[in-house]
């Protein structure tokens, strides 16, 4: 394999050989800078343990060392293919602590981005996933064919394609057109006949089933246990998904399923984003649908200057990559007394040595990419 | 079905598990999210009491984190006696105001919080206190208990400073080995960015 797989030591045991291998930080399949620490029996993995923090810039330090408004844009860069949601996490929270009531059409046009950036995600994903398996650049190209009609979007909507900043704790920042709607309409319209394409170009793929099925297997006890979220998490047959159990905004309105699965393995787990998919566009067309005319902020809800009262809140959404949790503190001050980001990536990452332990070590790129990570959330 | 109060979770604990002692910490805040303060000794036992509960099943632990509480200095002024030299060179004994500082220590704090995925509700907010952010900085691990947190104990003990005891795998996660402060520390000081890379790598 390429250079970034230097060999550290080969020391001899009894039984054999052991080698050990660092797999990464700079290394494609790794999706940004991370590390692998492998222990390997000929190419059989025998101990793998994670190492990142390779990005880290103490963004809890950063939010609490500024006003509660000017955390927002920093949220963009956690999760930075999905800016919308990361937002909507951290003003629920807030929402929370200070009691801030958000209206109904900016809800409407919290879900529409949301599930947007869901389904971007998630083609990207599947893309990415089917390039660690050897497939350079269709598949991927196919997913940010139609990234790009989302991020378009998300552009004239927010003026900006990733960092959108565009959520306000009470609301959203600015109200869409009727014209935006239209277009969202027009792409919601095409969305099922991609995934359809998608998943024809990959179904029955022998390669595909051969390297995924029955690999990297989580088991659902220990998923629950070790906090898994997350398609993750239902791909191990968990059904637990926050917008069902907590209904936050206003996904109690809307009709669609949560797909499960049954082994828990690394096809599973890609099943799980295409069916999410289909899911989210049923959510869209509902949405879409219903919105009503009205305020997205009400002007008396204070942005600059707000002093929640002293107290606590932790707010949670069912992020594209799991649950995204933010704990506030408030000493009464006009910044968090403590800031804290509850990363759906990193703590799923805490299995990822469970799963790999026995399989090749061409198979923990798989499971690697399988598991959804992004080393800006991981390393904060 | 939702959880019951917190004090009613706090009195079946204390009969479920003989000698803990739980303190409700209420929320001021619109969430009204309130928490209960374990003592160490008991608190693994607890935590399992809480995971295998029949009724509440709380199997999820969401989220692990440090927060950092100072110490802080309280004055009050006090009225002493004294002996006051006059102009006239006699001394006489009168009431005289004096300011007296107290010294609070302060410590670090790990906040649980627990879902059950199986039951589908929550959320219970679980606490320990360090006993100063010193020397006895030690804390019951609840990663037997649960694994979800392993990586963030972990971070806790990197940017706070916290010792988890029966942690199986307690390094440093975020910054690297041979690091030796605790940066989320509300008294942190960062390196000035000219410091000699040598120094700040140490």
């Amino acid at each position: 394999m390429s250079e970034a797989l230097a060999t550290v030591e080969t020391p001899d045991f009894e039984q054999g050989e052991i080698m050990e291998v660092s797999m990464g930080p700079h290394h494609p399949s790794t999706h940004g800078v991370f590390r692998m620490d492998v222990r390997l029996e000929g190419e059989r993995l025998v101990r793998l343990k994670p190492v990142f923090g390779y990005l880290h810039r103490n963004h809890e330090k950063i939010a609490e060392n500024g006003a509660y408004l000017s955390a927002i844009p920093y949220t963009d860069r956690l999760d930075y293919l999905c800016s919308m949601t990361n937002n909507w996490g951290y003003t629920l929270a807030v929402e929370k602590l200070a009691g801030i009531a958000v209206p109904e059409r900016a809800e409407y046009i919290r879900v529409i981005v949301a599930e947007l950036t869901r389904f971007q995600n998630h083609a990207g994903l599947v893309g990415f996933l089917m390039q660690d398996m050897g497939a350079s650049g269709t598949p991927l190209m196919y997913a940010f064919r139609e990234r790009e009609k989302v991020l378009d979007l998300f552009e004239s909507l927010s003026g900006a394609r990733m960092m959108c900043n565009y959520l306000r704790f009470g609301g959203v920042r600015v109200d869409c057109s009727a014209a935006w709607l239209d277009e969202v309409r027009a792409l919601v319209a095409r969305l099922p006949q991609f995934v359809d394409e998608f998943e024809n170009l990959l179904r029955a793929n022998e390669i595909l089933m051969a390297r995924t099925q029955g690999v990297g297997v989580l088991p659902r006890e220990l998923a629950v246990n070790a906090g898994v979220t997350g398609p993750m998490l239902r791909a191990s047959g968990v059904n637990y998904d926050v917008r069902k159990v907590d209904k936050y905004g206003i996904y109690d309105r809307f009709s669609f399923r949560v797909p499960l699965g049954e082994h828990g393995d690394v096809y599973d787990r890609y099943m799980m984003r295409m069916l999410e998919m289909r899911e989210t566009v049923k959510i869209l067309e509902q949405a879409l649908r219903d919105i009503p005319e009205g305020p997205v902020m009400d002007p008396k809800t204070r942005l600059r200057g707000l002093r929640p009262k002293a107290g606590e809140a932790y707010g949670r959404i069912e992020s594209p990559k799991g649950e995204l949790g933010f704990f506030l503190i408030s000493d009464g001050s006009g910044n968090p007394y403590r800031y804290r980001v509850r990363p759906p990536s990193m703590i799923n990452l805490t299995v990822l040595e469970d799963m790999c332990l026995g399989e090749n070590i061409a198979d923990a790129v798989i499971i690697l990419g399988s598991v959804d990570i992004v080393l800006g959330e991981v390393d904060r | 079905m939702a959880l019951p109060s917190p004090e009613e979770i706090k009195a079946q604990i204390e009969a479920g598990v003989p000698g803990a002692t739980v303190t409700v910490i209420q929320n001021g805040s619109p969430s009204a999210q309130h928490s209960l303060l374990l003592d160490h000794t008991h608190a693994r036992t607890v935590a399992e009491f809480l995971r295998d509960h029949a009724e509440w099943r709380l199997d999820f632990c969401s989220l692990v984190t440090g927060v950092d509480w100072p110490d802080t200095e309280t004055s009050e002024k006090v009225k002493v006696r004294k002996l006051v030299k006059a102009a006239d060179g006699t001394e006489s004994e009168q009431a005289v105001d004096e300011v007296r500082k107290t010294k609070v220590p302060g410590y670090l704090e790990a906040v649980y919080h627990l879902f059950s995925m199986e039951k589908k509700h929550g959320m219970v907010v679980l606490r320990m206190r360090t006993a100063d952010r010193g020397q006895g900085t030690h804390l019951p691990s609840l990663t037997p208990v649960w694994r979800s947190a392993e990586f963030q104990e972990r971070e806790a003990f990197d940017l706070y400073g916290i010792v988890f005891d029966g942690h199986p795998d307690l390094r440093r996660i975020l910054m690297w080995d041979g690091f030796v402060d605790y940066p989320m520390r509300k008294d942190y000081v960062p390196p000035p960015d000219d410091a000699p890379i040598a120094e700040v790598h140490s």
